[in-house]
């Protein structure tokens, strides 16, 4: 007779095992895993006899009094989200690539004072591409993950989509400042894609954390239609290629601005 | 597992009651929101104390919970249970305040030594650099203290995956959510801390039942 090993026993244990009757039948006609299955037992009915403190029948009274004064008029004002700490940490990312574009700027000039109002505006599309590149990298892993999401049991009821959810939630902050970024800066085509990318990531952000098989296989159809991962993949491309060639961006003639519309 | 027997009449009710209270709380009614801080910190205060393992982190820890779950109710889903919701945040806040004690105990210590496969160090080592003698053996506030210890020895995934489970009776999906791991990665993290739990304390157990057995125990 092969023997329960002692993972399949805790397993049972916790309720947590696959094949929860074939067990029950083994345990039934087998001595010996009956046996290990009392001793595991015995060490989780010690750990049950750790006393938890009472905290008192006033206790969530207490709870009220300390936490009331810390508590604003409303919860989760618009205001409180948007100048919460991750967004104010992209707005820090967002100011920082400005700075940064703007100082190199002026050094590129002091070496060239002969230089062009040009060069100094390429400088600043520079930085923006570095940082939207990277920005469109983690966007398209983030959505890669989710369109290959899966339930791990046929029989699951729902799917845990938090990590994605809160991932979306952090790029579509930077989403918007690099969207808005792009416009200021006359770059049209890229403002779409992000705009669209915007709209995905907005999607994802506001879905529950735990989804149902049904509603992931929406979110992921939602992708599939928008083509955004395409459109992401072929965007970041021409910014890499770009940055690896070292060169200025190309003029931001109509024409680079259709085709980019185009993706 | 223990997690507070309700009958589905009862856990429903207090489900719909609930749900009128963050209603109220998002409308401005503050004082809806004490109806659910009163109505659950003693199950927060449970979770908190067994996964901290100390009354003054647990305090903070429920109160934490309750301040972010007041700060995050705009994102509170209506379709959710508003207990499981705020437990989860204070899973969540839990972690955060283990990782930072273990990080202040390192740093008061002097640095232990790890495994070959990364893992923390080997309750069992530790158990038998403390073999107690038989005297001890045969006292309950031994056995406490070695409990204490095998806990504390766990990773914080294995005392939170523990604790949810076995103490708590929660979903294997609710704590991989804690987690951010997946269900079969968080049943494997509920058997490791079973494992090692058991290599810690069997020997003690065993003990503790031959002396009773004898009629030795104090």
């Amino acid at each position: 007779m092969k023997h329960m090993t002692e993972e399949e026993l805790i397993a049972y244990r916790e309720g947590m095992a696959e094949q929860r009757s074939m067990i029950s039948e083994h345990l039934a006609a087998c001595k010996e895993c009956r046996q290990e299955l009392e001793r595991i037992e015995a060490v989780l009915a010690a750990l049950d006899t750790l006393p938890v403190p009472n905290p008192g029948a006033d206790y969530g009274r207490q709870v009220w009094k300390e936490i009331a004064p810390r508590l604003a008029e409303k919860p989760g004002r618009w205001w409180q989200v948007w100048l919460g700490p991750r967004r104010l940490a992209a707005a820090g990312a967002v100011l920082a690539l400005v700075v940064g574009a703007f100082l190199a700027g002026r050094v590129t000039n002091r070496g060239n004072p002969g230089g062009s109002i040009a060069s100094k505006e390429q400088v600043r599309e520079r930085v923006l591409v570095v940082a939207v590149g990277e920005h469109l990298g983690h966007s398209e892993r983030m959505l890669v993950e989710l369109s290959n999401a899966a339930p791990n049991d046929p029989k699951q009821r729902e799917v845990n989509i938090s990590a994605e959810q809160r991932r979306a939630e952090d790029l579509l902050q930077e989403n918007r400042l690099y969207r808005q970024t792009a416009l200021q800066e006359g770059d049209a085509g890229l403002a779409s894609v992000l705009d669209e990318l915007e709209r995905v990531l907005l999607d994802v952000a506001h879905s529950p954390d735990q989804v149902t098989p049904a509603q992931l296989e929406a979110i992921q159809k939602k992708i599939e239609a928008r083509g955004i991962l395409f459109k992401v993949r072929v965007v970041n491309k021409e910014l890499q290629q770009r940055q690896e060639a070292g060169e200025p961006a190309p003029p931001q003639n109509d024409s680079t601005k259709r085709k980019r519309n185009n993706v | 597992m223990n997690r507070m027997p309700q009958n589905v009449d009862s856990t429903q009710a207090i489900a719909e009651s609930d749900a009128i209270a963050v209603e109220r709380t998002l409308a401005g009614d503050r004082d809806a929101y004490r109806v659910l801080v009163e109505r659950h910190s003693h199950n927060v205060f449970r979770l908190a104390y067994r996964m901290t393992g100390n009354r003054h982190d647990a305090e903070e820890v429920v109160q934490e919970a309750f301040l972010r779950g007041y700060q995050k109710l705009g994102q509170f889903a209506a379709r959710s249970n508003f207990g499981t919701w705020v437990y989860r945040i204070a899973a969540n806040y839990a972690i955060d305040r283990m990782r930072r004690r273990q990080k202040e105990d390192a740093r008061r210590e002097a640095p232990r030594t790890e495994g070959q496969d990364g893992m923390e160090d080997d309750p069992l080592n530790r158990v038998r650099d403390e073999a107690p003698t038989p005297e001890r053996l045969t006292q309950s506030i031994e056995l406490r203290k070695q409990m204490e210890h095998a806990l504390a020895a766990l990773s914080e995934a294995e005392r939170t995956a523990f604790v949810m489970r076995h103490w708590e009776g929660c979903g294997i999906e609710e704590i991989a959510a804690v987690l951010k791991s997946s269900s079969n990665a968080t049943k494997n993290t509920v058997v490791r801390a079973v494992q090692k739990l058991r290599i810690a304390l069997q020997p003690f157990v065993e003990t503790r039942a031959q002396a009773r057995a004898m009629g030795t125990e104090s």
